[in-house]
């Protein structure tokens, strides 16, 4: 082992490493006074990762610097790396002051990690944001907070659970909060203001608490109908009977209204017990909903009037059609179990589409039933769309200032339902490549990997081709030797060439893979991205299709910008590699002008299929600009039909949990794909092209 | 002077014509029935669109039933050639042998022939069924130099699951836009229910919960899964219960293995099962 880095070279590091954040009277000195009592390998394994923490923030850098030598001594390696993550995470999902809390408060982090029945939000929530997603048909987020409550769009959980000794039923407590929750939306709570019934008492708090407890035992006996299975769990985790008092909540078709009717008689004399899965009333709900419901409500008039248009009136209707939609539930929407519903057309049966089964459930769930003012079709003049920013005029001339090497490119305005004329500048420019060593690393990291991704890449170069009539081979050309038959028998010589060979033919296939590069990306996504891209390379040269890779940003309509890491007939070299490792977060994200470029350039590849794959984290966007929102997005979503009739096929992979919202609408409902854990992405990119081509 | 050849995969394939005696199960989500019969009714050929499991299979053997046609079935791969489908000239004993493939047997017989899955097939193939697709119906056999006319009774159905990512494996429009299509997607619950309960003879509780189970995976597809659990995997499940298996096994072995390696998919999927039993 290399021997220790003394206490004034940890200092020249940590100076060039935190120089940031350094000053007069903030030195380097104490950290590395403390460091240099490590041995070598703990000193690396802290420097490397002041480096990793730096690209998201120094200041964070630093107090890890600070709590590190202590803290390296107390959790060792392995946990260290749980903890340093945990501060990291903490960072992206609260910001500094709570990332540098966990870096300072490593006590509390190893003897929590000591608990081993202790399960954790951020352990499980992967797992039951699946969970959630299924039982609702749309994505909640999931969020830390004190207490459990929800919105009806988030559900907040406590941060970790140690309630049982079985980490089973730890998690088993987890799921059954986030079901109360979800159950809150689903079963008609905020139909009531419960906000106001609240205040209205003298101890609003009090009557705030009730009420949770009682919605909870009404939602219990809900959820018990509908999943045996929790019911049981419950029955042998919540230790004692509820209240006999309470026992009207229980039956079927009870109500929020009959939660309220017994705060009424209980107010005074109830105190609730203690429930391993007690939550909060939030209080912010009704404006949440309230939101919900008036987009969703303009959605579905949109959606209806794209209907209408699809089913004109037929021409034998005796009376002028009304254009009058109704709705039918199979099911009154409080029993159990999903609504199902008949959508009419003026009395006339119509299959609604998935967009409008979504809405009509969605609000359902929300009113428990459909009014039938939601089922009016947007025309006239009754529906304006959502307000966008007020529209910007061309404020620069395609010839203002700009000098030859910038492309121009149209942009859609749906609004006026044409394009603007040479809109958007576009320059084409290199990345400064970066000589950090992160290829190497990268290759070092996923050694494994990389040699799987290899192999099953192998399988998949070129297809075997049978060429007949060879002269050499390895089976019998049964055609030829019909032939060769026949002209035998009329007296003719037996022809040579008989037989049958196996032949690799070359992949036809040209892929351009379009990288996000704007500020969003910055810290772990970059560094994903950054390795999806080296693996993928390492695979891609196995196979030997033709490919190239662009990085795009910008700022604007005048400053888009196009980064050339790999063009087609750039070699995979060091250049390349490092290239990669110089990606850098810019700004933002205007994908139409970029999409635009990269199918200029993809067109001019003589190839049979054409691949245009985009890695991204995010929608389209730009700086104060009207980008953002549906322009954006109808702008996108043009740029790729103009693809495909240039004969690209365009493929999306994002890691935007969002993404279910626009990318089907963009990219059509199979040519995108989710990878929802950031640190996945780098294994996942290569598995996805490999199946998208196989 | 070649004699006598039996290279690999020449003996005459056998026959898989069949005629159905037995009524297959089939429940009909909409007017898929009539359609097809509308379409046959006009020497329409069809295409049977939907995910994997959802009844496409089912429903052509039914029809054939109703119909009392033969119903030759070809599952497609992507070593099919049109010789496959066609037919190919063999070597018998110093002399040549011509075999029907399956379609041309199914035009001579006036059969139902079901082309499952053909997007895996080459894309070549399918430009072989093109004359017979429209309103020539016509089968032209160039190696022999002949052209076979279809019958009324003959019929060409193709499946296709439209939910599969490979850009390669995109039906060519010259090719769909020659069938009348059906759209097929997973019944509703009460429906799914009733078909679970007769293919498997489950009882009507874990009937329900397996439709509950499988609502919750399709909510996750685009989440996770590229399909949510199919009306076949459900059948599966029940059967295994209905045998005696825990049906936390039974879910976790015939649906949640089936539908993903991802190890916290796996867990989820286990918990709705847990959930729902």
């Amino acid at each position: 082992m290399n021997a220790p880095l003394s206490a004034a070279e940890l200092g020249k590091r940590l100076d060039y490493l935190l120089g940031p954040v350094l000053s007069s009277r903030r030195t380097a000195a104490p950290l590395a006074q403390a460091l240099s009592a490590l041995d070598r390998q703990q000193q690396d394994f802290v420097l490397h990762w002041i480096e990793v923490i730096d690209r998201s923030n120094y200041e964070l850098a630093y107090q890890f610097a600070a709590a590190a030598a202590e803290a390296l001594g107390q959790l060792g390696a392995s946990s260290a790396e749980a903890w340093i993550i945990h501060a990291m995470d903490a960072y992206d999902r609260e910001g500094l002051f709570r990332g540098s809390e966990v870096f300072r408060q490593f006590d509390l982090f190893r003897r929590q990690a000591a608990d081993s029945h202790a399960v954790t939000f951020a352990e499980y929530a992967p797992v039951l944001e699946l969970f959630v997603c299924g039982l609702a048909g749309r994505r909640l987020k999931l969020e830390i907070a004190d207490e459990a409550k929800t919105d009806t769009e988030t559900l907040f959980l406590p941060p970790r659970i140690a309630l049982f000794p079985d980490k089973a039923d730890n998690c088993a407590v987890y799921r059954i909060l986030a079901v109360l929750l979800w159950a809150q939306g689903r079963y008609g709570s905020w139909q009531a203001d419960l906000g106001a019934a609240c205040a209205a008492r003298p101890d609003p708090a009090r009557a705030a608490a009730l009420l949770a407890h009682f919605e909870g035992l009404r939602l219990e006996a809900r959820i018990a109908r509908l999943f045996p299975g929790i019911a049981r769990t419950m029955a042998r985790l919540r230790g004692g009977e509820p209240d006999p008092r309470c026992a009207g909540l229980v039956s079927a078709n009870a109500t929020v209204g009959d939660s309220l009717a017994l705060l009424d008689r209980l107010y005074d004399s109830f105190n609730p017990p203690a429930l391993p899965w007690s939550f909060s009333l939030h209080p912010g709900t009704n404006a949440v909903r309230s939101a919900r419901l008036a987009r969703e409500r303009s959605e579905l008039a949109a959606a209806l009037a794209a209907l209408m248009r699809q089913h004109p009136p037929p021409e034998s209707a005796a009376a002028a059609p009304e254009g009058r939609f109704s709705i039918e539930t199979g099911q009154s929407a409080d029993a159990d179990g999903a609504a199902e519903f008949e959508l009419r057309l003026d009395g006339r049966s119509v299959t609604p589409p998935a967009e409008v089964v979504q809405l009509i459930d969605s609000l359902l769930q929300d009113l428990g039933e459909i009014p039938d003012d939601c089922l009016q079709a947007a025309g006239g003049g009754g529906y304006r769309e959502k307000d966008e920013d007020a529209e910007q005029t061309g404020d620069i001339t395609p010839d203002g200032g700009h000098d030859g090497s910038a492309y121009f490119y149209d942009e859609w305005d749906y609004k006026r339902r044409h394009y603007r004329k040479n809109w958007c500048v576009l320059r084409e420019t290199d990345i400064e490549p970066a000589d950090d060593g992160f290829a190497v690393a990268t290759l070092a990291r996923y050694r494994p990997q990389i040699a799987q991704l290899k192999r099953s890449f192998e399988a998949l170069r070129g297809e075997d081709r049978l060429l007949k009539r060879q002269s050499g081979g390895d089976d019998i050309d049964f055609d030829a030797l019909v032939e060769g038959c026949v002209d035998l028998k009329t007296g003719m010589e037996l022809p040579e060439r008989l037989l049958t060979r196996r032949h690799k033919a070359e992949r036809n296939l040209a892929a351009l893979f379009m990288v996000d590069m704007s500020g969003s990306t910055k810290g772990w996504v970059n560094d994903a991205e950054r390795e999806s891209l080296v693996m993928l390379c390492e695979a891609l040269e196995v196979l030997g299709d033709r490919y190239a890779i662009y990085g795009f940003s910008g700022v604007t309509r005048q400053r888009c910008e196009i980064y050339r890491i790999k063009r087609f007939d750039d070699a995979y070299d060091d250049t390349v590699r490092r290239r990669i490792a110089g990606i850098t977060p810019r700004d933002y994200t205007r994908m139409g002008a970029a999409i635009r470029h990269l199918t200029t350039l993809l067109d001019a590849v003589d190839a049979r299929t054409k691949l245009l794959v985009t890695l991204s984290d995010g929608k389209p966007d730009d700086y104060s600009d009207h980008y953002r929102g549906k322009y954006g997005i109808e702008d996108t979503r043009q740029a790729l039909i103009e693809a495909h009739h240039a004969g690209i096929k365009p493929f999306c992979i994002t890691i935007d949990q969002e993404a279910r919202d626009y990318l089907p609408q963009l990219y059509g409902p199979a040519n995108w794909t989710l990878v929802d854990n950031v640190e996945r992405l780098p294994l996942k990119v290569a598995d996805i092209y490999r199946r998208l081509t196989a | 002077m070649v004699t006598r050849l039996t290279p690999p995969g020449a003996q005459p394939l056998p026959t898989e014509a069949r005629l159905i005696r037995n009524e297959p199960y089939y429940e009909a989500v909409g007017g898929e029935i009539a359609l097809f019969e509308a379409a046959r009714a006009s020497c329409l050929p069809v295409l049977l669109k939907g995910p994997t499991g959802c009844g496409k299979t089912r429903f052509i053997e039914h029809m054939a039933w109703r119909l009392q046609r033969p119903l030759i079935t070809v599952s497609c791969h992507d070593d099919l050639t049109a010789a496959d489908l066609v037919g190919r000239y063999l070597i018998t004993a110093n002399e040549t042998l011509w075999v029907d493939g399956p379609l041309a047997r199914a035009v001579r017989s006036g059969a139902i022939c079901y082309l499952d899955e053909v997007v895996e097939a080459r894309r070549d193939t399918t430009v072989v069924i093109h004359p017979l697709a429209d309103d020539r119906r016509i089968l032209p056999m160039e190696k022999r130099g002949e052209l076979l006319q279809a019958p009324p009774e003959f019929q060409l159905v193709m499946s296709y699951n439209p939910g599969y990512q490979s850009v390669l494996k995109e039906l060519k429009h010259s090719t769909r836009q020659r069938f009348v299509a059906i759209e097929f997607r997973y019944p509703d619950a009460s429906l799914e229910e009733k078909i679970i309960r007769s293919e498997s003879a489950a009882d009507s509780a874990t009937a329900s919960a397996l439709v509950r189970l499988a609502q919750m995976t399709r909510n996750l597809k685009g989440n996770g899964l590229d399909e949510g659990a199919s009306t076949r995997l459900l059948v599966h499940a029940a059967k295994l219960i209905t045998r005696g298996i825990p049906a936390a096994a039974a879910c976790h072995g015939a649906i949640a293995e089936a539908l993903s390696d991802d190890p916290e998919m796996l867990r989820a999927i286990d918990e709705f099962a847990a959930s729902v039993f």
